[in-house]
């Protein structure tokens, strides 16, 4: 069989127009569908952003709650609620909410301001500057060093700043796993510190974050904070409430899905019709290999390895097109949101399969009706 | 005593159903020998090809039996049918079809790797046959790079590579120039044709009369008349 597949290889690299016709048409809907599902990806983590950097276990919320920035303050009771319920190790309050820094030239520049539990400061980022215990000096605040970092005018620890009529200071510089969705610094400080410089209602508390004493306590968490009238999501189901969000309660998902589609119709498109044309021209060699001697399942395991192999090699120029797009573009574009997972490469994986199954079976019916006296009869 | 490589009996072909129905061969019975060079003639659309077609294997008759040394054709499955032409038969397709993207050489070769040798094995096996018709400097070169004259040769190579018994060729000398075709058949008589092989020519040609060793005459897809041709000399 090898001796067969290494023919089917020739006469399909040595026709070197189609060859390449294919292969443009697989790679471009593979660069599509990856440069899609990727920039959705990186925009579900970046919107995710909070959730990883933060790492708490279980978060309790409003059930109201669908994307980590757009919080509902809870009362404080709930906090206490929470600590007194059986497998809680701990719980600490979380603030979250935006806010205006104004720069050196007057001009305003929103913010996210994170607020750490002022006694274990749980939550808090790796500091690459600055000493953590800073943070509970006057007006002192961490800022984060990431792809935003630049629209404070890069501040050093010492920079003071003004946040909402109020003096802050810089005591540290921290870097967190993920950068953020919306493109806006990110600044800790306190709770206290938060909920004092930053207006809000009478509730103040975006977020508890709780502690399981086991793993196996985590369910029983989340059915008291039911009966409570809130919602506790572990940090995966959190991420995935995100998701879900932007995935169906917002154009993303639906524009994201499209676009892939449409990918996929083209590069169906192109490479099965060139498939198919390739077939058609070689449709009297195929009758003449037929008479000579070839088998039918022979002619299909043929076709079968032109297709794989056209889509596989097309499957990995797109893979790396992508890939070296996104990396050149991250390096001009820090906070450009995309991100290659394996669910990408799969997805990607499957269609590639798909149009290999579809180009090759319109061939495969067509070469297997053709019969040996056609070659004679001319 | 002349041996029989083929035995066609009742050899019935139609196309076509009811009303439409055509026969394009109409009980056919004949004998070719080891060692013979029969030529089946005939004006067009006299079933010349649907003959040769049939006693080689590719199209199955609606009547009639065809036994290649005493074994039934058409007894055999499909792949058993695919085994015995890649086994017993060589073809020559009157359009050559030799493979454009492949080497002459690599062309040459193909019977030998659907007999699943190994791929550089066969190489050297074809270029060996190249040689046999006298293109072993074109071995590298695609097919459209050669003459008809060349091409036809290829095809012969690629016919006789794998030493079938025996060769069906169909119009050979119709894309050739009248010099061209005489050297062509007569190269296959005096290299190609041995005691144990026989060969089947459809042709119209009749310049090429002389090597044969008989004359099928076809008409409405009946035979009307054998002619000697020349003798085969062993």
């Amino acid at each position: 069989m090898k001796e067969i597949l290494i023919l089917a290889y020739k006469l399909l690299v040595n026709d070197k127009g189609k060859y390449t016709a294919l292969l443009v048409g697989t790679t471009f809907s593979v660069f599509l569908i990856v440069q899609m599902t990727s920039s959705f990806a990186g925009i579900l983590t970046k919107a995710s952003a909070t959730v990883i950097n933060v790492g708490a276990k279980v978060w309790v919320m409003d059930p109201g709650v669908n994307t980590v920035l757009n919080s509902i303050p809870m009362p404080d009771y709930v906090l206490d609620s929470v600590r007194s319920l059986h497998g809680v190790k701990y719980a600490v309050p979380l603030y979250s909410g935006g806010a205006l820094v104004k720069l050196r030239d007057g001009t305003y520049q929103p913010v996210t301001v994170i607020g750490l539990d002022d006694t274990s400061l749980f939550g808090r980022p790796e500091l690459l500057q600055g000493s953590v215990d800073d943070i509970f000096a006057e007006n002192g605040f961490v800022v984060v060093k990431d792809e935003e970092f630049h629209k404070l005018e890069n501040p050093k620890i010492g920079t003071e700043f003004e946040i909402n009529d109020h003096r802050g200071v810089i005591v540290g510089i921290a870097r967190v796993a993920t950068g953020g969705l919306f493109g806006t610094p990110t600044l800790y400080t306190t709770y206290n510190r938060a909920i004092q410089y930053i207006p809000s209602m009478r509730f103040t508390t975006s977020y508890i974050l709780v502690e399981p004493k086991t793993e196996s306590d985590i369910p029983q968490i989340k059915q008291r904070v039911e009966s409570l009238g809130y919602l506790a999501l572990t940090s995966e189901e959190f991420q995935g409430r995100i998701s879900s969000y932007l995935k169906y309660q917002t154009g993303i998902g639906t524009n994201t899905l499209l676009m892939t589609v449409i990918s996929f119709i083209v590069g169906l498109s192109i490479s099965g019709q060139t498939f198919y044309t390739f077939i058609l021209e070689n449709l009297d060699h195929f009758g003449a290999l037929k008479a000579i001697g070839m088998k039918g399942r022979e002619l299909v395991y043929m076709i079968l390895f032109q297709a794989a192999f056209t889509s596989l090699a097309g499957y990995g120029l797109g893979i790396g097109l992508s890939t070296i797009l996104i990396t050149a573009a991250k390096l001009r574009l820090p906070e450009y949101a995309s991100r290659v997972t394996y669910i990408n490469l799969g997805l990607a994986f499957v269609m590639v399969l798909i149009i290999a199954s579809v180009s090759s079976y319109a061939g495969i019916r067509r070469v297997l009706k053709i019969e040996p006296f056609d070659i004679f009869r001319g | 005593m002349p041996r029989a490589a083929i035995v066609a009996d009742k050899l019935t072909k139609w196309f076509g159903q009811g009303d439409a129905r055509t026969y394009a061969v109409k009980e056919v019975s004949f004998q070719a020998n080891w060692g013979e060079m029969l030529y089946i003639v005939g004006p067009s659309g006299s079933g010349k090809t649907t003959l040769l077609s049939m006693i080689s294997g590719i199209l199955r008759p609606n009547s009639g039996s065809v036994k290649i040394d005493s074994r039934d054709l058409w007894s055999l499955s499909d792949d058993e049918l695919a085994d015995f032409r890649l086994n017993t038969i060589g073809f020559v397709f009157q359009d050559y079809h030799l493979f454009p993207r492949l080497t002459t050489a690599e062309n040459v070769a193909i019977p030998l790797v659907l007999k699943k040798r190994k791929w550089d094995e066969a190489l050297r096996e074809a270029a060996r046959f190249l040689e046999v018709v006298g293109l072993a400097d074109k071995a590298h070169l695609p097919p459209t790079k050669l003459s008809g004259g060349e091409q036809q040769r290829v095809a012969i190579a690629r016919a006789i590579v794998h030493q079938p018994e025996i060769l069906v060729f169909d119009e050979p000398t119709a894309s050739l120039d009248g010099e061209t075709g005489r050297k062509i058949v007569s190269f296959v008589k005096t290299e190609i044709l041995t005691p144990g092989r026989c060969i089947v020519m459809v042709t119209h040609d009749s310049r090429i009369f002389e090597y044969s060793n008989r004359i099928m005459e076809m008409e409405d897809g009946r035979i009307t008349g054998f002619q000697q041709g020349g003798s085969y000399e062993a």
